[in-house]
């Protein structure tokens, strides 16, 4: 994709985006929603859904001890039925990526970090890069990066590209996520908007939210942002990944999102690779679930492990 | 990665489905004198019960109860007293909703999330704003002193069974007549239950009759001694009504066919209107009058939009009605399947491009799978007849000007769509389109409180909301 990358440039290609009309997104997720997965469906979308969790702590009191408990479910969800799919990957603070990286060494689990100055992303592009560069040397194999909110709303389209663009430098191999924080924007359109840019700049995934602002992920948005990874593809051929971050809770409401990425973006995006939850609490649910479907009666979650 | 959806059937049970049903008369069911007819379940060929039909005594007989019940008691109840009625009835719908989307989808062929979803609660919808009109008519605008018509005679088609009923019903009783209603001969069930909730209700022998069996039946219906006559269903048939009933005096609303243009500007929003495009033309599996036919797209995006559009048809699962995942079920009868099968092969002849989904169909049952030709012109037969089953003919314009001659290019004048982000150019199109109802940037959208109904071959009459009380009312 051809785009120029100055301010004008940029606003000239995302305003000439096709606008999203509410109503029909809304609408369109509702019936997505109406979707009744049972069965053997069922307990393949509980594993994927697993597969899929970005395993997540981002709280000031977090401790080496806490982080340590998120490992030890990541790398294996539920011991009593071992056969359950370890996570995506854990998600930390950049200064407990190193000690989160020790504890999944051979795992296979990746490791994230959020970065720039994540949740506000109000600071300058030094910090920000030394932010990232702090995580990816800690040995975070994925980067999850805020855009700068203030200066998309203003317009200042360049400047938000330029920092995308500096911080996919500093991340070499590092998968980069570049959060969109949808709560704060004025509407889908301008989720299609934030999207594109983020996926012009080089974003590998677009993500939702931070977790800190709602509402965070829903329906309607994270369908705008799988048609926006639909279209890229169509247009590139290249496949980029979407993440639905905060506010995904049951394995119900995951396994809608599940029936989007199937009929909006494709059933190429069921896969870890390419779509992603950024939860805590999910992952307990989908482990009830789970245990429901082998045995056939519900468990009570204190028989499950809580990291 | 593939993930296939296992089978989420409802469950068939919950229909509380008989072995024969018989007419409703007078307050009763009855043994019909016509000849018993089976209605089958369109998913499966198999029978699903036998349903007694009316003769030309039982229509006379009814119609008669009909007149006692308005002249002595419907028609001079207080408003405020019919409203309790109504709303009793509208309740019970909506209470018994599950049991009568079941029984609409095993005899109408409909996916269950439509007679779930749209169906039954539109037609609770549909009964309870009636109810609210009982005892306001006389500030509707229509006149000071409003008074019912009398006996209203309504022949039903069957593409929205229960439906179409609440729309009859509804507003005759309101409006303080009494009605003897015919269903399609292919799906009389849920009218029959309506019936029975009736009679649940408490509503007085008489002031609704259902009279199931084929068109001579209807013809009956129309020819009897009524005051009013509602009619939806092919044009063709509404020509005879017409017809017949001219120099008669009797009142008379039609609802025939169309074939809706859906108006698609380079400024769409993109995404959404291939969806509306999609919920146009295959919801219901395009039995709907007012379908969106034609799609009429802006030729600088055409080629982008039809991608689009192929590939959320692909998305759309057409199988088991009961099945809570399927989006198209089953096209209503051999009869029905057959015309359609014709149209699509007129379509091949005179040139047109013919798409079909790759889904698959089931093994038994009266299916056709989603449908696209491209390349059609004005011309062209499937341009031109409405078709009503899951076939989309695409055409192209250029300008707006093009878009609003090609739309109104067609004897039809029931429905259109529009789909721009300018707000002033879907009205500069909706003031242009000759059509009865246009949506803007939706379409298939049902509400009570809105009129619906058509001009040209479409016919006349409204129905729904304040305009809709005018044809039962004698002002």
């Amino acid at each position: 994709m051809q785009v120029g990358t100055d301010d004008r440039s940029l606003r000239r290609f995302l305003h000439g985006l096709p606008g999203v009309d509410q109503v029909g997104l809304e609408r369109r997720s509702a019936v997505l929603a109406t979707r009744s997965i049972k069965a053997e469906s069922k307990r393949r979308a509980i594993d994927l859904a697993i597969s899929m969790i970005d395993l997540t702590t981002l709280e000031g009191a977090d401790t080496r001890g806490k982080v340590a408990a998120l490992c030890a479910q990541a790398r294996r969800p539920d011991p009593e039925y071992p056969d359950a799919p370890s996570v995506a990957a854990v998600c930390v603070y950049p200064d407990l990526a190193g000690f989160a990286a020790e504890r999944l060494a051979g795992s296979g689990v990746g490791v994230a970090a959020v970065a720039t100055a994540f949740p506000s992303g109000r600071s300058s592009l030094d910090v920000k890069i030394a932010d990232t560069r702090l995580a990816v040397e800690a040995g975070a194999t994925e980067i999850d990066m805020v855009i700068d909110r203030g200066a998309f709303l203003s317009g200042r389209y360049a400047q938000v590209y330029e920092e995308i663009v500096a911080i996919k430098e500093v991340c070499g191999d590092a998968h980069l996520k570049v959060i969109l924080e949808t709560g704060e924007l004025a509407g889908y359109d301008d989720v299609r908007r934030a999207s594109w840019l983020a996926l012009l700049a080089g974003a590998d995934v677009i993500k939702t939210s931070t977790g800190k602002i709602s509402p965070a992920a829903t329906l309607p948005v994270v369908q705008v942002m799988l048609q926006a990874v639909r279209d890229w593809h169509r247009l590139t051929g290249e496949h980029r990944g979407v993440k639905a971050a905060g506010g995904i809770r049951s394995a119900k409401d995951a396994i809608r999102h599940l029936v989007a990425v199937n009929e909006v973006a494709g059933p190429d995006w069921l896969t870890p690779d390419l779509f992603r939850f950024g939860a805590s609490a999910l992952l307990g649910d989908l482990l009830r679930q789970r245990r429901t479907q082998l045995t056939g009666h519900y468990t009570s979650a204190d028989h499950i492990g809580r990291a | 990665m593939d993930w296939t959806y296992s089978p989420a059937p409802e469950n068939a049970a919950i229909a509380n489905l008989e072995p024969t049903y018989r007419p409703f008369i007078d307050g009763e069911f009855v043994d019909g004198g016509g000849e018993p007819l089976k209605t089958i379940n369109p998913a499966t060929e198999e029978v699903l019960a036998e349903v007694g039909t009316a003769a030309q005594e039982d229509v006379d007989r009814a119609v008669a109860a009909a007149r006692r019940a308005h002249d002595e008691v419907w028609g001079r109840m207080p408003g405020a007293e019919r409203a309790k009625y109504l709303f009793r009835i509208a309740r019970i719908v909506a209470e018994r909703s599950r049991e009568l989307a079941v029984l609409e989808t095993l005899d109408n062929g409909k996916p269950i999330r439509e007679s779930r979803d749209v169906d039954v609660p539109t037609a609770a919808a549909h009964l309870f704003h009636h109810a609210g009109w009982a005892d306001k008519l006389e500030y509707a605008g229509l006149g000071p002193a409003p008074k019912p018509v009398g006996v209203v005679g309504a022949v039903i088609p069957w593409n929205f069974p229960l439906l179409m009923a609440a729309w009859k019903v509804g507003p005759a009783l309101a409006c303080g007549n009494t009605i003897v209603l015919k269903p399609a001969e292919t799906t009389p069930l849920t009218a029959l239950v309506l019936a029975e909730i009736a009679a649940e209700a408490g509503l007085p022998p008489g002031v609704v009759n259902v009279l199931p069996g084929a068109g001579d039946v209807g013809a009956a219906v129309v020819g009897a001694a009524v005051d009013k006559v509602a009619f939806t269903g092919s044009t063709e048939v509404g020509v005879q009504i017409q017809r017949r009933l001219a120099g008669t005096g009797r009142r008379l609303t039609l609802e025939l066919g169309g074939k809706a243009a859906n108006i698609v500007y380079a400024d769409a929003a993109i995404d959404q209107a291939v969806d509306g495009v999609v919920d146009g033309i295959f919801f219901n599996q395009g039995h709907v009058c007012c379908a969106g036919s034609r799609l009429l797209v802006q030729e600088s995006i055409a080629e982008e939009f039809l991608e689009l559009l192929h590939a959320r048809v692909e998305t759309l699962r057409v199988g088991d009605p009961l099945d809570k995942n399927t989006d198209v079920g089953a096209i209503n009868s051999r009869a029905q399947l057959d015309r359609i099968v014709d149209l699509a092969a007129a379509g091949d002849e005179e040139g047109a491009r013919r798409w079909t989904s790759s889904c698959p169909l089931p093994e038994r049952g009266l299916f056709f799978p989603p449908t696209v030709f491209e390349g059609v012109e004005q011309t062209m037969r499937i341009a031109r007849e409405e078709i009503f089953g899951p076939v989309l003919s695409v055409l192209t314009f250029r300008t707006p000007e093009e878009a609003v001659a090609k739309a109104n290019n067609t004897p039809y004048g029931l429905s259109a769509g529009v789909w721009t982000e300018k707000g002033s150019k879907a009205l500069w199109t909706a003031q242009r389109l000759r059509a009865g109802v246009v949506w803007a940037n939706t379409f298939n959208r049902f509400d009570p409180a809105s009129p619906f109904g058509g001009y040209r071959q479409s016919g006349f009459g409204r129905e729904g909301g304040r305009a809709g009380l005018e044809a039962y009312l004698a002002v």
